[in-house]
């Protein structure tokens, strides 16, 4: 089996900016297919902005994102949005679509992308509803959904068309243990049950760990480490240790960078 | 259910919007949807229109009986020669009539004022109103008052 | 000193360069995603009422209460000259050509423009845009073309309606309160509105401001920092760049439509 059959996404060589800042610099990815990938790392290393890199929503400034073998940015229009309709997102707020019900939320891609008669969307979307468990709220609004079951709502709309790959923003951050408990279990059965590829982009540690196959650590622009969630915990690397054991201090600083305190506080005193 | 009400009510904001659209055409500016009345058509040469419009109203003792259909100047007499529509059942205006030039209030528009001669031929489609009298023109009625004082 | 203003100065005119040629990149965009009209009609609907229908209240009441004042403020002018029975003619020629199309925009503008820039707005910031087009949707055919529709439809209905509302209640004021006879109010007023000159110029006014305003508000919702911060903001420049697109359109069309240049 050659490498493209086996990686359903290749990243080579990613170099992105934002404005003046690195964003990322040379990294390599690679993500098995009908597995579970995570990509971690402290906030603000710009993790969601790998998922819109491979969603196609961001070009990289240089390297290739390849994904099913077609590189990215190179698609056209019309070829990114056939290529996006077998890829499902579920994004950090949810990004359920408000003036539209629960379950126009979920039928909204069946009805963008297939010619599907009204009886078959309301089977497909009831089923998708009931894998979440949450078929009896489909006459909600979504304002009226709590911030879990809302996030299953996104979840059932992001597998509504049996997708091959599902990318998950941040699925476990603000929810409760219960909430969390449920969506960490659903990630795990879906893929599974529909042997789609998952990435999961998350800086909760445990949660993460618990359900990944493979994890990437991402932090200052480049991978700091990768592995199986129990070579990456166990990991001798300091920096890898100081942010899957949520340590204070180490190599990524607890301080923001500035001049010596005791300097900083006398040039007041002026 | 929600969607009936919405796309009724959508439905009647566009009659609605038609509907004043109606009114405007009619009661404000006075289009009429039924062909034009049947008119027959006469013209008046005046020394000056001062002011009169096209669709200026025709009256005969205050009744509308016609519309001023054109206005040019007549460039080998230099006159004003004002084309009207006079609806045909006023057909028995005497060929002698006279058309003047009015103005509603001091301020208001002009129109022409027509009153009937003494003759039995009548006017018909294409004859002229000979004996016209100009528009009242403010400055020379001023003048004229003013030459008047300083002779006596 | 005059080097760093003149840089400064400098730099606020590229950047205004770069938001105009973006909005206007946007507008080319929306306008020629051309929309699949089974699937985007009721879209359309449903953002004529949201935009239209839901103005109408507030269109109309100012309307009537616009009209009344005329009335009386003109019945109180013209009555020095002995003029009254002008009043028809004074409230209509204000209405159709200037007031109805001009004030029925500024609403416009505050009502429908910021609600609508605050909407996009939102969605973006509810990473609605993004999820979109992440389904494979275009936001631009799916969000805005629909909303940039009903607003170049709805102003113009909107600004009939003004104007028919304020010469009808000009008519209660000077006809039935002031006593102005009926006959002549009307007379006066059919005799000195043209239909395609005072009434079809309006409309044409109203097409022009709703687009223009409708442009304003989408760019800006679209354009907008995804912070509440960001779309109070941007709903705020939305009502101040639009009321001032609509006064200064007015005067070029004014000028170009009556004044005989």
């Amino acid at each position: 089996m050659s490498d493209s059959d086996k990686n359903f996404i290749e990243v080579r060589d990613l170099t992105f900016y934002r404005g003046d800042r690195v964003i990322y610099q040379n990294v390599n990815l690679d993500i098995p297919k009908g597995k579970i990938t995570a990509i971690m790392g402290p906030s603000g290393t710009g993790k969601t902005t790998m998922l819109r890199l491979i969603g196609g929503q961001l070009k990289p400034d240089s390297g290739t994102v390849k994904v099913d073998g077609k590189h990215i940015p190179n698609l056209t229009r019309k070829e990114l949005f056939a290529l996006r309709s077998r890829m499902g997102m579920l994004f950090q707020s949810g990004a359920l679509f408000t003036d539209v019900s629960v379950f126009e939320n979920v039928a909204f891609p069946l009805r963008v992308h297939t010619d599907l008669p009204e009886d078959m969307i309301r089977d497909v979307v009831l089923m998708k509803l009931h894998a979440v468990g949450l078929r009896g709220a489909r006459d909600l609004m979504p304002n009226e959904l709590s911030g879990g079951m809302a996030r299953r709502v996104a979840l059932a709309r992001a597998i509504a068309l049996d997708p091959d790959l599902v990318m998950y923003d941040e699925p476990f951050a603000g929810q409760d243990p219960v909430a969390m408990g449920v969506v960490v279990q659903l990630i795990r059965l879906l893929n599974d049950a529909l042997g789609h590829t998952s990435i999961i982009v998350s800086h909760d540690v445990a949660e993460t760990a618990s359900i990944a196959d493979y994890i990437y650590v991402l932090a200052d622009g480049e991978v700091i480490g990768q592995g199986t969630p129990d070579e990456v915990l166990h990991s001798d690397s300091p920096r890898l240790k100081q942010f899957m054991q949520g340590l204070p201090d180490g190599p990524v600083p607890f301080h923001f960078p500035a001049r010596d305190l005791c300097d900083d506080l006398l040039a007041g005193v002026k | 259910m929600r969607i009936r009400t919405l796309e009724i009510s959508v439905g009647a904001f566009m009659v609605a919007g038609f509907a004043a659209l109606i009114f405007l055409a009619l009661k404000v500016s006075g289009l009429t949807l039924e062909a034009a009345e049947e008119s027959y058509e006469v013209s008046a040469r005046f020394e000056n229109i001062g002011g009169l419009t096209v669709r200026a109203k025709v009256t005969m003792a205050g009744v509308v009986i016609g519309r001023v259909s054109n206005i040019y100047l007549d460039k080998e007499d230099f006159v004003g020669v004002v084309e009207m529509e006079i609806y045909n059942q006023f057909d028995n205006l005497s060929i002698d009539s006279t058309a003047s030039i009015l103005t509603a209030g001091v301020l208001g528009e002009k129109y022409i004022g027509i009153v009937v001669g003494a003759e039995d031929d009548n006017l018909t489609d294409g004859d002229e109103i000979e004996d016209t009298q100009s528009a009242l023109v403010l400055e020379d009625l001023i003048s004229k008052f003013l030459f008047n004082k300083t002779q006596e | 000193m005059v080097i760093q203003a003149l840089r400064r100065i400098g730099s606020k005119g590229v950047s205004f360069l770069e938001t105009f040629g973006a909005s206007g990149m946007f507008l080319f965009q929306s306008l020629f995603a051309m929309p699949n009209v089974r699937n985007n009609f009721p879209l359309l609907v449903k953002q004529i009422y949201s935009v239209g229908v839901m103005s109408l209240i507030i269109i109309m009441v100012s309307g009537f209460f616009i009209g009344m004042v005329l009335a009386l403020q003109g019945y109180n002018i013209l009555t020095r000259y002995g003029s009254e029975q002008a009043l028809g003619q004074l409230v209509s020629l204000t209405l159709l050509r200037e007031l109805g199309p001009v004030v029925a925009a500024l609403l416009f503008a505050g009502r429908a423009g910021s609600a609508l820039t605050a909407e996009i707005g939102l969605m973006k910031s509810t990473e609605q845009i993004a999820g979109l087009e992440m389904i494979g949707v275009d936001p631009l055919r799916r969000v805005i073309a629909p909303r940039f529709w009903a607003g170049v439809i709805c102003m113009p209905v909107l600004a009939i309606i003004f104007s028919s509302v304020g010469i009808w209640g000009a008519s209660l004021v000077g006809v039935d309160w002031l006593g102005v006879y009926s006959g002549s109010f009307w007379a006066n007023m059919q005799d000195s509105v043209q239909f395609s000159d005072d009434v079809l110029n309006g409309v044409i006014k109203s097409i022009a401001f709703g687009f223009v305003i409708t442009w304003i508000a989408v760019f800006q919702g679209y354009d907008t920092e995804p912070t509440s911060e960001g779309i109070g903001q941007a709903t705020t420049r939305t009502v101040v760049y639009a009321s001032l697109a609509i006064l200064g359109l007015d005067f070029i069309l004014t000028a170009v439509m009556f004044g005989d240049l």
